[in-house]
């Protein structure tokens, strides 16, 4: 019995240094690269290149501290900032859950599917980005109009990915819970369900990219608070280091956002075959 | 007492072209309770077809099927089966597996934990109740699929080749196990194999179906005494003389379906 488990691969067991130093040695030429980048960007911008228009590293980072010590011309960064996540957030729940819900419900029902199929496409096929303004005309330049775009962007990224992965669920498993004595419903939460999942959750990397996006240019749009307010504002007055400052905001909330996605998803997704330690983009 | 009665059950697919492909015709075969039969015949005749029309994922295209004397229409009350190719939920440790069944029919999910446990400790599987199926060996995962099945307490058990992955010495191994779990049941047991050897060593009659579309060639009764040792068994006269004779029917249609594959491709 015991010679049947399979072990964990064992892979040829090397000194256990030699993962800490790669992990060192991969570290210092990402920091070199950095150096390298902000070093030439600056040197560029002092003695050859305009950095009216392009700005450079050092006036990026005062700008940045100033926002966080003294505040912004609207107020503390931090205000900004809570109203941009509150939208993204908001839209991020709401377009995920719609996505997944009705993802999985078309993917399971054949007939309403083939009838969706052409409308979904449509809909899919409109720039969405310019549903912002339309939206500002609607809901006014509150937290709505926001939230609103967020969702649409979520909305199609996650429903498409649910509608595959419940497409995509194995025969054999769900013939074996009917066999089991499964219900419908119970199909679809025992085996669809969780079927779907990984597919979900890679789509979900990407919608909160979207959320955030549709966010900032919600705001871009007509708003009186948010990181999007602080982008255009900067570039209405020619601020190059502000509209760098207000990206690096936001690519920090993304990545941050991004790490606690990964989180949830080991969490979820435990019963998975570790996998081969490989680059993940 | 009669539970499953074939009588010229015929399953057409659509096939290639809008036209109909008939994977098995004008099956007649009966099963007894209690009964354990063997379903010989080449891959892909119409053996997975004939456990599918039993139980009930597939509705007969003509003819009819009984379960305890009723049509088949959906799946019948008491019927288990064991697929071909693995069915365990990868995202269920292995003893939340074998309690999916008692889940589904409304057991509370201690109660159902508590009887699962019991099944997994049938199998041998004690030690990795805990664990998840990409960690368990082949054989290991048949074992997880035997209690999922049995589990359920079925008065028909539906299997098929469910060891015809497994290495010879698991096989066998498994061979004892199920004889050894299946002889408290009473189930009746329909068991799929292109294996003849494991086809007798385990049933009472043996099925030989004729290459596709297949129907029945010839049913042949297994005069050995039970409880039997699958390794013994092998060596004994009766056991080579009842090969000889099946093999006899069997051959041809292995021949006949080797050489339209050979057409075919
Ligand atoms: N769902 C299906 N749709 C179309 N053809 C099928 C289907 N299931 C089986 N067949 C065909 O029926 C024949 C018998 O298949 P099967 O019963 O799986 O054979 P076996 O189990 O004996 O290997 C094959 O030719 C196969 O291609
Ligand atoms: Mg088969």
């Amino acid at each position: 019995m015991q010679a049947e488990l399979t072990v964990a691969p064992d892979v040829a067991r090397e000194p256990a240094t030699r993962p800490a130093r790669r992990r060192t040695r991969l570290w210092s030429v990402r920091c070199v690269l950095i150096v390298v980048w902000l070093g030439s960007w600056e040197l560029a911008a002092t003695h050859w290149i305009d950095p009216f228009f392009y700005s450079k590293p050092s006036a990026i980072a005062g700008r940045l501290a100033d926002w966080f010590t003294t505040g912004t011309a609207f107020g503390s960064v931090w205000t900004q900032l809570l109203v941009t996540l509150e939208e993204a957030v908001l839209g991020f729940a709401a377009g995920a859950v719609a996505g997944v819900v009705l993802g999985i419900l078309l993917g399971r029902a054949r007939f309403a599917a083939e009838v969706a199929a052409p409308f979904i496409k449509a809909a899919n096929a409109v720039p969405r980005i310019v549903l912002a303004s339309l939206f500002i005309i609607w809901f006014g330049l509150g937290l709505t109009s926001k939230v609103a775009t967020a969702v649409v962007l979520v909305f199609f990224a996650v429903f498409f990915n649910a509608f595959q992965g419940a497409r995509e669920v194995d025969r054999n498993l769900v013939d074996n819970a009917r066999i089991l004595g499964a219900s419908r419903a119970q199909v679809l939460t025992s085996i669809v369900v969780p079927s779907a999942t990984s597919w979900i959750f890679a789509s979900l990397h990407a919608a909160f990219g979207f959320a955030l996006i549709g966010a900032v240019v919600g705001e871009y749009a007509g708003a009186d608070k948010g990181l999007g307010l602080l982008i255009s504002n900067a570039q209405g007055t020619f601020d190059a280091a502000g509209i760098y400052a207000g990206m690096i905001i936001i690519t920090v909330v993304a990545l941050l956002a991004e790490w606690l996605l990964t989180l949830l998803e080991n969490r979820l997704l435990r019963w998975r075959p570790p996998v081969q330690a490989e680059t993940q983009i | 007492m009669r539970v499953i009665a074939l009588r010229n059950a015929t399953k057409r697919f659509p096939g290639a072209g809008g036209r109909a492909h008939t994977a098995v015709r004008d099956l007649t075969f009966d099963v007894a309770a209690g009964e354990f039969v063997a379903v010989v015949g080449p891959t892909g005749c119409g053996k997975s077809t004939t456990l599918s029309l039993v139980s009930g994922l597939e509705p007969p295209s003509a003819g009819e099927v009984e379960v305890d004397g009723k049509p088949v229409r959906g799946i019948p009350d008491g019927v288990g089966y064991m697929f071909q190719t693995d069915a365990v939920l990868p995202w269920r440790s292995v003893v939340d597996n074998v309690a999916a069944g008692p889940r589904y029919r409304g057991l509370a999910k201690a109660d159902a934990r508590a009887k699962a446990m019991v099944w997994v400790e049938r199998v041998g599987l004690a030690r990795f109740a805990g664990y998840y199926p990409h960690q368990l060996s082949g054989g290991m995962r048949k074992r997880v699929a035997l209690a999922q099945t049995l589990v359920n307490e079925p008065r028909i058990m539906l299997m098929d080749e469910p060891f015809s992955a497994l290495d010879v010495q698991t096989r066998q191994l498994m061979q004892d196990e199920l004889l050894r779990l299946w002889q408290g049941t009473g189930a009746a047991v329909v068991f799929v194999t292109h294996d003849l050897e494991e086809a007798i060593a385990l049933a009472d009659r043996v099925v030989v179906m004729t290459a596709g579309p297949a129907t029945v060639k010839a049913i042949f009764d297994v005069p050995l005494a039970r409880p039997r040792d699958v390794e013994e068994i092998r060596m004994t006269s009766e056991f080579i003389a009842t090969y000889r004779e099946i093999w006899h029917s069997l051959r041809a249609e292995v021949a006949r379906a080797r050489r339209e594959a050979v057409d075919a491709g």
